[in-house]
């Protein structure tokens, strides 16, 4: 049976999982079966049923009352809802990987760490500032430490959905964590900034990293890009503006060097605009978390 | 005989005057400031990083001494006035705005840009349960026009904020400008919440603007002693107290203790004197967020490019506050530009 693709299912109807279901399509290893929803006549659901999914605006009972249960499913709904369901996929064996911001699971970048939680029942996956950031900090930080990394996320203010609106905070401090448990710097900073310019822009996110004075400014450069082709695999619109810039060590900066790294995030276009660059990399990390819970050899069937 | 027009104005020297001083205010230096404009009748003072709770940063500067210390110092040193602090949602957050709280502010400032008042809600909320006094700060406010801002400023009423500023934070309004601002904020809020007015110097019109709001109905007033602030700094606290004594405007502040406290507390600190340079005007001009000025001019040194096109470019981009990092991008490609054309005229 390894050879089958295994079944997903996502939760939550919206543009975010409209999004998500259409990378799930061109999964080689996931393979989309069931999509829930609360509206019965959400386009999302209607779309899901034109590519071929059993669909329901029952709930979640509906999806853990299938025969054939999804081998992984996907929470695409609001932090709320998530932590209403995460232990009953966890009882019905389900692992769920988590785009809201409940942060029940370990935090899961896929460039970083795709293969640290194999077998864990559920993973989240930060922001998207820090799907965005996180690995660039890694990039620096597995060359040299990092006591303090810092990073700007602005997004199109068309881009920011009212949960991201009412619960700011959430962000700065979940991308702050990200930083340091995932990226490995000391301590992080998150700054988000919403940009209401017409036409939208692009998300761009800025990562600087306190480094030392004498680190390898070559091999830290080097690991960036490295690192950006590793993200780019799975969103293609992933790239720097500029290559990083180094600052040589300044008094206020407790005496650190500091490099800058400039980025733009522009989205795939699947079903969210190009301009939701925030978006996209989070279906598309999504994508990618699933397809490396479902291949870690714990639970290949 | 009409009765006197009482407006209440805010000494922000030692919020918005943080960027003109690069966040580098000393302990020392707040507290005398503090007593000082206590003793001339200021009735609230703002004391935090320019770019509110939490600035402290590469992007915006750190701190020479935490926000937090520097707070706790000015509620030391009070004995009338009130200490409020900014908070900008997206670089602050709640659990900053309980650490100031717990050091006895009494009135919180939340500040987003004109077009996103609905990332303030969950701050007003909070800080309303916490029982401060509330202000709004909708940033840019030029960018918006009368009836869309009102719209703004009537999320942030509803979610507890009891004044709204129109923030004219690129120094870009011109006096009929800011009074239709307010015109317009006065009649969506009615008596749900007062309006207030925190004006640049850009194009010279911080006192003008000033002026021109409460005429049209704004009762609360930003002002910065010395023109301490962004970009050519704010409307000076000394001078709004003089011109509104001379146009029958009410204020309860002592004029010859804040001539004392512009001449003899602040100007000994400061390290550059806000200006109406070249940059600045250009920031006032293109409708440039004021506290990118000494970013523009960090990245001009250390790129060779000059700071007044960065600006230029910054206004054209449409940039935000809080997109200081934005600057390096621009800086980086100017002078990348300035290489291909010298590039250029060798091969030629």
């Amino acid at each position: 049976m390894s050879m089958s693709r295994a079944t997903a299912a996502v939760v939550g109807s919206g543009n975010i999982g409209t999004d998500l279901l259409a990378k799930l399509l061109r999964s080689e290893t996931l393979s989309p079966r069931y999509m829930v929803g609360v509206d019965p006549e959400s386009g999302g659901l209607a779309s899901a049923r034109e590519a071929g999914l059993e669909v329901s605006a029952d709930g979640v009972d509906w999806l853990l009352g299938r025969d054939e249960p999804p081998d992984v499913v996907f929470e695409a709904t609001s932090a709320k809802a998530h932590a209403a369901n995460a232990p009953r996929y966890e009882a019905a064996g389900i692992p769920a990987v988590d785009l809201t911001p409940a942060a029940i699971g370990p935090y899961l970048v896929p460039a970083v760490n795709a293969g640290a939680h194999a077998g864990a029942p559920n993973i989240n996956l930060v922001t998207c500032g820090g799907q965005a950031t996180v690995p660039i900090v890694a990039a620096v930080t597995r060359v040299t430490p990092v006591p303090y990394a810092e990073i700007v996320a602005s997004i199109a203010s068309r881009s920011a959905g009212p949960g991201t609106r009412a619960n700011i905070d959430e962000f700065t401090r979940t991308t702050a964590r990200g930083l340091e448990v995932v990226g490995g710097a000391h301590r992080g900073k998150a700054i988000i900034v919403l940009n209401p310019a017409e036409p939208p822009v692009l998300m761009r996110d800025t990562i600087f990293c306190a480094i030392d004075p004498d680190a390898d400014r070559e091999a830290i450069g080097a690991s960036i890009e490295r690192m950006v082709a590793d993200v780019a695999a799975y969103v293609p619109g992933y790239r720097l503006v500029a290559p990083p810039q180094f600052d040589d060590a300044r008094p206020e900066w407790d005496d650190r060097a500091r490099v800058t790294v400039l980025l733009e995030v522009e989205g795939n276009g699947d079903h969210l605009p190009p301009y939701a660059g925030n978006l996209d990399i989070m279906t598309a990390a999504a994508v990618r978390a699933g397809e490396a819970l479902v291949t870690a050899p714990e639970v290949v069937r | 005989m009409s009765v006197p027009t009482e407006v209440r104005v805010t000494d922000t020297t030692l919020r918005d005057g943080s960027h003109a001083v690069a966040h580098r205010f000393t302990e020392a230096q707040v507290r005398d400031t503090v007593r000082a404009l206590d003793a001339a009748n200021v009735p609230l003072i703002e004391v935090t990083h320019g770019d509110g709770l939490a600035g402290s940063s590469f992007n915006y500067g750190f701190s020479a001494v935490p926000d937090l210390r520097l707070i706790e110092a000015a509620v030391e040193e009070t004995s009338t006035a009130r200490i409020a602090a900014l908070l900008l949602p997206g670089v602050g957050t709640s659990e900053d705005l309980r650490a100031a709280v717990d050091l006895g502010i009494g009135v919180a400032r939340i500040a987003t840009h004109c077009t996103e008042a609905d990332v303030s809600i969950q701050h007003f909320g909070l800080a309303r349960e916490l029982g401060l006094e509330t202000v709004g700060f909708l940033m840019l406010s030029h960018q918006l026009e009368p009836q869309q801002l009102a719209g703004q400023a009537r999320i942030m009423a509803d979610a507890g904020c009891q004044c709204v500023y129109v923030v004219d934070s690129a120094g870009a309004l011109l006096p009929a400008d800011a009074a239709s601002r307010v015109l317009a904020l006065r009649e969506e809020l009615g008596d749900d919440a007062q309006v207030g007015i925190h004006a640049h110097n850009n194009l010279a019109m911080g006192v003008a603007n000033s002026l021109a709001a409460v005429e049209a109905g704004a009762r609360q007033v930003d002002g910065a002693c010395r023109s301490l602030g962004a970009g050519a700094g704010n409307a000076p606290t000394e001078v709004v107290a003089a011109v509104f004594e001379r146009s029958g405007i009410e204020t309860g502040l002592d004029l010859h203790g804040l001539l004392a406290v512009a001449e003899d507390v602040v100007r000994p600190m400061l390290t550059r004197e806000p200006v109406m340079d070249r940059s600045s005007i250009v920031m006032g001009y293109a409708g440039v967020y004021s506290s990118f000025l000494l970013h523009a001019e960090r990245a001009a040194d250390r790129y060779g490019v000059p700071a007044h096109e960065i600006l230029m470019e910054v206004g054209r981009r449409g940039y935000v506050g809080g997109q200081e990092d934005m600057i390096i991008d621009i800086a980086v490609r100017l002078s990348a530009e300035l290489e291909g054309s010298d590039t250029d005229a060798a091969v030629s």
